[in-house]
């Protein structure tokens, strides 16, 4: 048996991010995004290690980059990355730092740290799968899911992205938000209304519930882009 | 050159279907037929520089080539993070053209001016900066980078010189000067023709590039070599001295002196009138060039 064999379920992901942080020093950052990643990667996203460069996979783009254990820790039960590799995190010759660089970090789809980039280059990337009329086998077009964070949200070019995206008609993608209630003024009236009033459609489920999450990701479209609101509390 | 680069754009998007434009609203009608005929290529996001750059990054991440436009405070200094992280961190990337350059909206005032832009770009590695000097050398730049998947700025002026020259990473000589000469003068793209006029009477090299990075460092150091002097003045329509670490670097071994000309850095100049006036301001006009030249060369 190997080793990806051997830490390839939800259950092992505390192991997996044990090796890099230590047990005892999980942070809510990472722990913010462990079920939504899981979910995504497990359940909704179509794409494999065997085909991450594929022109017509799904694509993820971690704009909140910051904590990014829980995604190394899922990309590494998924076959991206070796589980020895999660060993010496952050380290000269690791390729793993505190913010994942899209060069060094295989399955990572974009470098992100930075907040307020990945929105946008989702877009982008949205308009540009489209605009090549790039199809799966079965006809349908990949999606693009970007995760930011609530706090990530205050960044004005993320604001631009999200009025300009359904004008644009860019029904492939999909922001989740993690709503864990750090952004410095909060989003009164709701996250989900920034995103409705600029022709989103948008769910909202706790962050923590993977059936509800899947519903959310994969419940029919109305031919919109779509925002799903993941409310977590931190540390739980 | 902003016409040009239209009409060589719009072709382009014709014959490559790599090829998208991502607008900010500036110049947004000179694409408007493209728009229909090749839907999703070209992306106006309105007033949005940011996301023009991001999207412009998420289009390279799928393999297509943007060719991204604005006003050059606009496009360069606005959106400079976005420059950083969404296309040379991500590792794509995308042709950036500006109009504007330093002064051509000097009616405008400050800020739809940016001198600095070189400079600014030039912080960051791996950028290929072309400051043309006639419209046909746009075309020619633009034709040379819409096939690749490097990251090009093209910088338009209004300023233009009577005829273009061949387009290409190496210095062009348009005179030579003795062996006793006084050394070596660099004019950056459209400040060719009034640095001719201003050194027709000195024994000194006159060299040209529209490719400013990368410097073409080994040219510079042969002709200085062959020059009676190891003294090279720069003519830079933006910035004074962003080049400067560039001679410096290309004449490390040997004892040089160098001058620079270009925009200046110490103030603000707060005045409107014609581009010609803000020349004349920053001593870039013929007679700033001629009276600089005849300080530094001792004559």
């Amino acid at each position: 048996m190997t080793t990806t064999a051997t830490f390839s379920r939800y259950a092992d992901l505390p192991a997996l991010i044990g090796l890099m942080e230590g047990d005892e020093k999980h942070n809510g950052a990472s722990n913010s995004t462990l079920d939504v990643l899981w979910v995504l990667y497990d359940r909704v996203l179509d794409v494999t290690p065997g085909t991450a460069e594929d022109p017509a996979r799904d694509r993820f783009l971690l704009s909140k980059g910051h904590g990014p254990a829980a995604f190394y820790a899922v990309l590494a039960a998924k076959g991206f990355l070796d589980v020895t590799t999660l060993r010496g995190w952050t380290s000269f010759d690791s390729p793993l730092g505190h913010h994942p660089d899209r060069v060094l970090v295989p399955g990572a789809e974009i470098g992100s740290g930075s907040l307020g980039h990945g929105l946008p280059l989702a877009l982008g990337t949205a308009l540009g799968l489209r605009a090549q009329g790039i199809r799966k086998p079965d006809g349908t077009g990949p999606r693009v899911v970007v995760l930011v964070g609530d706090g990530e949200l205050d960044e004005g070019s993320n604001h631009e992205a999200i009025a300009a995206a359904a004008r644009l008609g860019s029904d492939n993608l999909t922001v989740v938000v993690i709503d864990n209630a750090s952004a410095s003024h909060g989003w009164p009236g709701g996250i989900g209304r920034r995103f409705e009033v600029e022709g989103w459609e948008t769910r909202e489920v706790g962050g923590r519930d993977h059936d509800a999450l899947h519903d959310a990701f994969t419940r029919t479209r109305t031919g919109r882009p779509l925002a799903v609101i993941a409310r977590v509390r931190n540390g739980n | 050159m902003r016409d040009t680069f239209a009409a060589t754009v719009n072709a382009a998007l014709d014959d490559d279907p790599r090829a998208a434009v991502v607008l900010a609203a500036i110049s947004a009608g000179m694409f408007r037929r493209s728009a229909v005929r090749h839907p999703g290529r070209v992306i106006d996001l309105g007033i949005r520089e940011q996301a023009m750059i991001g999207v412009a990054g998420g289009l390279a991440l799928t393999g297509m080539r943007p060719i991204v436009h604005s006003y050059a405070p606009f496009l360069i200094e606005r959106p400079f993070e976005q420059i950083k992280i969404s296309l040379a961190h991500q590792d794509v990337g995308a042709i950036l053209v500006s109009i504007g350059a330093s002064y051509d909206a000097s009616e405008e005032g400050r800020t739809h001016q940016a001198p600095g832009d070189v400079t600014l770009l030039d912080t960051l590695p791996g950028w290929t900066v072309h400051v043309p000097g006639h419209p046909d050398e746009v075309r020619d730049m633009l034709r040379q980078a819409i096939p690749g998947d490097d990251r090009v700025y093209l910088r338009l002026s209004g300023t233009t010189n009577r005829a273009p020259l061949p387009v290409g990473p190496r210095l062009n000589v348009l005179r030579t000067g003795s062996p006793r000469s006084a050394g070596v003068v660099v004019a950056v793209g459209p400040m060719l023709d009034r640095t001719l006029e201003a050194t027709a009477d000195l024994d000194v090299t006159v060299a040209h590039t529209t490719t400013v990075r990368p410097f073409d460092r080994e040219g510079l150091s042969a002709l200085t070599a062959a020059a009676g002097n190891a003294d090279v003045l720069l003519v830079e329509p933006y910035l004074r001295g962003t080049s400067a670490h560039e001679v410096s670097e290309a004449l490390s071994d040997r004892r040089h002196r160098q001058r620079s000309l270009g925009v200046a850095r110490d103030t603000e100049l707060r005045a409107y009138g014609t581009p010609a006036e803000h020349a004349r301001a920053h001593g870039l006009d013929t007679e700033g060039i001629a009276k600089a030249a005849r300080d530094f060369f001792l004559v």
